[in-house]
């Protein structure tokens, strides 16, 4: 049994933005699409960009859409062969969830969280997680990187990316990870 | 007339000129006479000392409650905790008396600034489990208004024990011992060992332990100036000076047996300050001997010691300084980032310094070659005929290593057990000990101090109960060996 300590405080803000623009939202998604880095899309971003340096709420609801965006890219946990798991709009997970608590857990993409030295113990007793990524972590430090060797047997690939707290004597403690 | 005498050139700034400065010329330095009379006058009002006659700022006070004899992290340590546990602010005055500013000669900045937990003793394994998790969050405990955060420069790559044929059985007891109080140790087997630090030449090794978590090095001066730092906020005095003195009082009383027993109350400290015979009588309630390696001579002055040997009154501290030598060497081929503090059979013990394949270590002399603890000079063939063998002998990389720079620290080591000393003297009552830790004060600091300090404040030890460290038992005879000392 495992509870997951994955909480995004930005998620709080969110729905206090939401009810605003419910009227506007289909019409400019298309445009907030737009905001993928793609080359045949760029005539359609200089326009975007245009609206945006000339409107603020224009610019806000961009900002908005892609937090959305990013919002639904983290937060999630995969099973095996099947989709992410993600929370709903609330922030909490379906009631179908329980029915997998047998099945183990391979990836946990933990980016962005206050996860802390603590809040590792529940994450250590995932005994085949494959993939962790720790990215943009704030609270993870040198004393948090020594804590992962019980995950030396599964795991595959570790991102620390963007942790400012951990330095090159946590990355000398990895060498138990092989 | 006035104008005839004053130069031309004011013209309109004569008017503006005070009254008095209008004879003569000379200068009055007004504005400095009237801060001196303005200081005077303050000293005067209630609330002050009293400093008309002589500055007395560099002195320390007159009174306090708790006087901390020594500066070090262990006296630091109980400072810092006893205005934390104290039940109102400002309840309870401190004052740290240290001899030396610049703790050149203190264990503390001269230690290699290893913490693990793998020791035979429960109350040791506890101690410095508290104390990693102190060091973790220590800018929770130590944080000051407006002062950066303190960087520790904590390497958590753990302590790696190896263990003899006969001293493995030990060991595996031990580790039992370890991982029942809650510290993550691992036994490994010489083919294991091969297999992770392939440096590693394991003739002789029949078992080693690895610590896995909160086990490593950090540095001892940050953790020092954070803990003074934060001291100083929380309004405990510093004072640079030597304890010369202590005034007592002694009162004969009957024990339930009715045996005649004599105890003796500290009741003022004599400071005398840095290269000069001024001394200040500090009035004071308790006294808390944390002096280190000169432990002994601040207990000899209070009187522990002064009688019959094999009484009580007779017993002294039997903690003296030793010297013990740390050297830093380069080695190209040497371990890699992996490497742990590994302490070897022999007893010779080195970890990796920085990023540049600098090592450093050493090795406790056995009793026969203990260096003379005049002064903490170095000496280089140690290095060359008791030490580089057993490393060459460990890691056969290391049969090439240039030795950069050495040092010398004290160990205030305890004769009687290695173990350290804490809490009151069963005869001078208010005397406490935080002395005698023989190595590894500076990583079980932070969990002394704060049993000192309820010690001090409470009467017992609340958190962890360190009554088999009490002085009694150089009377009694009851010896706790701590056979992990390195």
């Amino acid at each position: 049994m495992w509870d997951l300590v994955l909480e995004d405080r930005r998620m709080n803000s969110l729905r206090l933005v939401a009810p605003m623009w419910n009227g506007r939202i289909r019409g400019i998604h298309r445009l907030g699409a737009a905001v993928a880095p793609e080359g045949n899309q760029k005539k359609k971003r200089t326009i975007l960009q245009f609206l945006t340096n000339y409107f603020y709420d224009v610019e806000a609801l961009r900002d908005y859409l892609l937090q959305r965006e990013m919002y639904k890219v983290h937060e999630k946990n995969r099973f095996r062969d099947k989709e992410w798991i993600r929370p709903d709009k609330y922030g909490h997970f379906s009631q179908e969830f329980w029915n997998f608590c047998e099945v183990p857990v391979e990836a946990v993409d933990a980016g962005d969280c206050d996860i802390n030295y603590e809040g590792l113990d529940n994450l250590l007793r995932l005994k085949e997680l494959q993939s962790l990524s720790l990215q943009r972590c704030c609270h993870v430090d040198d004393w948090c990187l020594s804590r992962l060797y019980p995950l030396a047997d599964s795991l595959q690939e570790l991102s620390l990316a963007g942790c400012p707290r951990i330095s090159e004597r946590g990355l000398a403690c990895l060498h138990h990870l092989q | 007339m006035i104008r005839r005498v004053l130069p031309h050139g004011m013209g309109r700034g004569l008017l503006t000129r005070r009254p008095g400065t209008r004879r003569g010329g000379f200068s009055l330095d007004w504005d400095g006479k009237v801060s001196e009379i303005k200081k005077k006058i303050k000293s005067i009002l209630p609330g002050r000392s009293c400093d008309l006659l002589q500055d007395t700022s560099h002195l320390p006070p007159e009174h306090s409650d708790v006087v901390i004899v020594g500066g070090g992290v262990l006296g630091l340590s109980v400072a810092y905790w006893l205005k934390k546990l104290e039940s109102r602010r400002g309840a309870i005055r401190v004052l740290v008396v240290e001899r030396d500013h610049t703790y050149s000669q203190a264990s503390t900045g001269l230690s290699v600034g290893g913490i693990c937990q793998q020791f035979s003793l429960p109350e040791n394994i506890q101690l410095s489990l508290f104390s990693a998790s102190f060091l973790r969050n220590i800018n929770e405990y130590l944080a000051v208004v407006d002062a950066p955060p303190l960087d520790l420069r904590f390497n958590p790559s753990g302590y790696l024990l190896l263990a003899s044929e006969k001293d493995a059985a030990a060991m595996e007891s031990n580790v039992k011992v370890q991982r029942w109080e809650g510290a993550k140790v691992s036994l490994m087997s010489p083919d294991q060992l091969r297999n992770k630090f392939p440096w590693i030449n394991t003739e002789g090794v029949a078992l080693a332990s690895y610590g896995m978590e909160d086990e490593g090095w950090f540095d001892p001066w940050c953790l020092l100036q954070g803990l003074r730092r934060k001291v100083q906020s929380l309004g405990v005095l510093f004072c640079q000076g030597e304890v010369t003195r202590f005034v007592s009082s002694s009162q004969r009383m009957l024990t339930t047996d009715d045996k005649a027993v004599v105890l003796k109350r500290i009741h003022e400290v004599h400071v005398k300050m840095d290269r000069s015979l001024e001394y200040q009588p500090v009035e004071c309630a308790i006294v808390i001997n944390a002096a280190g390696a000169w432990s002994a001579q601040i207990a000899a002055l209070a009187g522990v010691g002064e009688g019959p040997p094999g009484t009580l009154q007779g017993t002294k501290l039997p903690v003296e300084p030793r010297k013990r030598y740390v050297y830093v060497w380069h080695c190209p081929q040497g371990p890699g980032l992996e490497t742990p503090l590994v302490a070897d059979t022999s007893g010779a013990y080195f970890r990796r310094e920085g990023l540049g394949s600098n090592y450093l270590g050493g090795r406790s002399p056995t009793e026969q070659e203990e260096p003379d603890p005049a002064n903490l000079e170095v000496d280089h063939d140690f290095f060359q005929d008791k030490v580089w063998p057993h490393l060459a002998l460990r890691v056969p990389a290391f049969e090439t290593l240039k030795v950069q720079s050495a040092w010398a620290g004290y160990y205030d080591y305890n004769t009687f057990d290695q173990n350290g000393v804490v809490g009151p003297h069963p005869l001078v009552v208010n005397m406490y000990f935080a002395t005698g830790f023989s190595g590894h004060g500076l990583q079980q600091a932070p969990g002394i101090g704060r049993a000192v300090a309820e010690m001090v404040l409470k009467g017992r030890f609340q958190t962890i109960d360190l009554s088999p460290f009490l002085f009694t038992r150089f009377y009694l005879g009851e010896k706790i060996q701590e056979n992990n000392i390195i």
